[in-house]
């Protein structure tokens, strides 16, 4: 398979390597699907350690130089970018949190000037200010090739069909997918989320061989595949990719059954650029961390202290290749282990576990992040409303639903139920304004949602993990 | 002419009702007149009772959300053609009713799921009027 052109070995703005020399050729991994670029992917750790340290002082080399925050961030650590010469320094540098990323909207964190930024995404936010992601003509090549590897890895090559229905927008899910899948030599289809009927008819008229959605819209895509009597053998697709949310390795079975696919687990955060960062093999035995282009640690979220691996921590990167936004030391709030355990697939990248919960209280809600100060911030936005407030989550069949519960004081109440309809509309409007997402507003008496001692309960999860 | 009408929200839960009625009840409150919107989940009792300030401070103190509003009561002619003939003259001023209720009742009608279980409940207790009797009242 001879499907890619050498394009050299490109420098970045400084003359430093940040992107690596393009592939030849698409080649069989040990465990049934593709290396992308084989060379990267199977790099000798020893070499991948050495490359790691050469793109991290050119990473800060750029923060430093580029982002005031960085510049005033390193000074104050006393740590100058060159002296950072191997891993164990890597401890010493500052973290960086979503309330930097925020407090420098809307591109303070970038580095390059907006002339050179090909594209913005952006992530919910608190009311008024999301979090935004800047990439350069370099980002959005390297993010090819990163969505390339994960799509290869499941076997996927030129000439396949990847049925895209991950969200398009602002949400880096959707064109994250599109343009790696194309970069791949995929023929993409770019149907977006949601509209059931219409992605099974497509899906068969077209003959989509992959399909890229979270995992429980496959899931959900799975069982109106059986109402409907299509059979797994009716539907040429052969390997799904899942990820924004959390799942399990059951819901892994019964999505494979009802598809009669391969269905692999993708990692990504919109702050790292969005998928990409780690993907599933065919081994299907943790995600392998794309570690050229992102350092990864876990560290303990309340010493953070880095931890031995294996052990069960907070997901901290440092990106390794970005131009227009280098972040050092991200916490992700992803809690997860690392394995540099080699992987039968023969990538000699280390492996993360899926995450199994976050250090924060963020909801991950059909895969958009979720914060309650978020729904809170609207909700204290509106005068009439009691500050008793609670958010509840449950699921529907395999789709999350989300319930906002408000106390009906003597400010809201009026006389016919159309007024508490329209009160009712009006809240799920400005939550859906901040957060793009459906909440339903449940309207309580006085009194009916309990009050607590300290910390008051805001949250309320009933889902059981998928 | 205008009467006070008082409102309760609820929660579409079982036994609030009931527990609006107890409450005032306990307090020797008379309640002239009601209506409840149909049950979703949460609807609208509307009040006409006896001393409504007190009603309303009775309610309050139970943890019910309370609103007060100004209604028109009509007495309507007890024969066909009478309910016509007062609305009617709204009609035809282009003024239109948000809603209507009966308030001279000494006998209530009501909606249950189960029926026949409801009836089987309260028929020792009440005065259950039949089909008969209603057409004859």
């Amino acid at each position: 398979m001879n499907t890619r052109r050498s394009q050299g070995f490109e420098r970045g703005a400084e003359g430093t390597p940040l992107r690596e020399p393009r592939e030849e050729h698409l080649s069989a991994d040990a465990a049934g699907g593709l290396y992308w670029q084989p060379a990267a992917e199977t790099l000798p750790t020893a070499q991948l350690g050495e490359l790691q340290m050469e793109r991290l002082q050119a990473t800060l080399r750029n923060a430093y130089d580029n982002i005031p925050f960085y510049r005033k961030k390193l000074d104050d650590a006393g740590v100058a970018p060159e002296a950072v010469s191997c891993h164990g320094d890597v401890a010493d540098l500052p973290f960086t949190t979503k309330i930097d990323l925020r407090d420098h909207y809307p591109f303070g964190m970038f580095a390059r000037p907006r002339d050179q930024i090909v594209r913005v995404h952006a992530s919910s936010g608190t009311t008024g200010n999301p979090t935004t992601v800047g990439y350069t003509r370099a980002d959005i090549d390297t993010w090819g090739d990163l969505i390339a590897r994960t799509l290869a890895a499941g076997g996927v090559k030129p000439g396949d069909l990847l049925q895209n229905a991950y969200g398009y927008g602002l949400f880096t899910g959707g064109l994250g997918l599109h343009f790696g899948a194309e970069r791949l030599g995929c023929t993409v289809v770019p149907i977006s989320g949601g509209n059931t009927e219409r992605q099974l008819k497509i899906m068969r008229d077209f003959g989509a061989t992959a399909l890229a959605c979270t995992p429980s819209y496959a899931m959900y895509l799975g069982d109106a595949a059986r109402d409907r009597g299509l059979r797994p053998d009716d539907l040429p697709i052969r390997v799904g990719f899942h990820g924004a949310e959390p799942w399990t390795n059951e819901l892994r079975l019964q999505i494979e059954a009802a598809l009669g696919i391969e269905a692999l687990d993708i990692y990504g955060l919109s702050e790292m650029g969005g998928p990409g960062v780690a993907f599933e093999c065919l081994c299907k035995a943790g995600m392998h961390i794309n570690e050229d282009h992102y350092m990864a640690e876990v560290i303990d979220p309340e010493t953070l202290r880095p931890l031995p691996e294996g052990e069960v921590g907070e997901l901290v990167f440092t990106t390794l290749s970005r131009e227009a936004q280098p972040l050092i030391r991200y916490r992700t709030r992803d809690l997860c282990s690392i394995t540099s355990e080699p992987c039968a697939c023969g990538r000699t990248s280390a492996r993360m576990s899926k995450p199994i919960g976050r250090s924060d209280d963020m909801l991950i809600i059909r895969g958009v992040n979720v914060f309650p100060s978020q729904i809170e911030e609207v909700l204290m936005s509106i005068p009439e409303i009691e500050p008793h407030y609670q958010i509840v989550v449950d699921r529907k069949g395999y789709l999350d639903i989300i319930e906002v519960w408000v106390e009906v004081g003597e400010d809201i109440f009026a006389e016919t139920m159309g007024d508490l309809e329209r009160f009712q509309r009006g809240v799920q409007a400005q939550i859906y304004n901040v957060l793009n997402i459906q909440v339903a507003v449940k309207l309580k008496e006085p009194k009916a949602i309990r009050r607590s001692e300290g910390k008051a309960v805001r949250v309320v999860d009933k889902r059981k993990a998928l | 002419m205008k009467v006070t009408q008082l409102t309760v929200f609820l929660e579409n839960r079982s036994g609030r009702l009931a527990e609006v009625a107890d409450l005032l009840g306990r307090e020797g409150i008379n309640i002239r007149g009601f209506s409840t919107t149909e049950a979703a989940e949460y609807g609208i009792v509307r009040l006409i009772v006896a001393e409504p300030e007190r009603a309303r401070q009775i309610l309050h103190d139970g943890g019910f959300t309370t609103h007060f509003s100004h209604v028109i009561c009509v007495k309507v002619p007890d024969q066909p053609g009478g309910l016509a003939e007062v609305l009617d003259q709204l009609a035809e001023a282009g003024v239109s009713i948000d809603y209507l209720y009966s308030i001279s009742f000494w006998n209530i009608c009501f909606a249950v799921k189960d029926v026949d279980r409801a009836v089987e409940l309260l028929k020792d207790r009440v005065t259950l009027l039949s089909d008969e009797e209603v057409r004859a009242l």
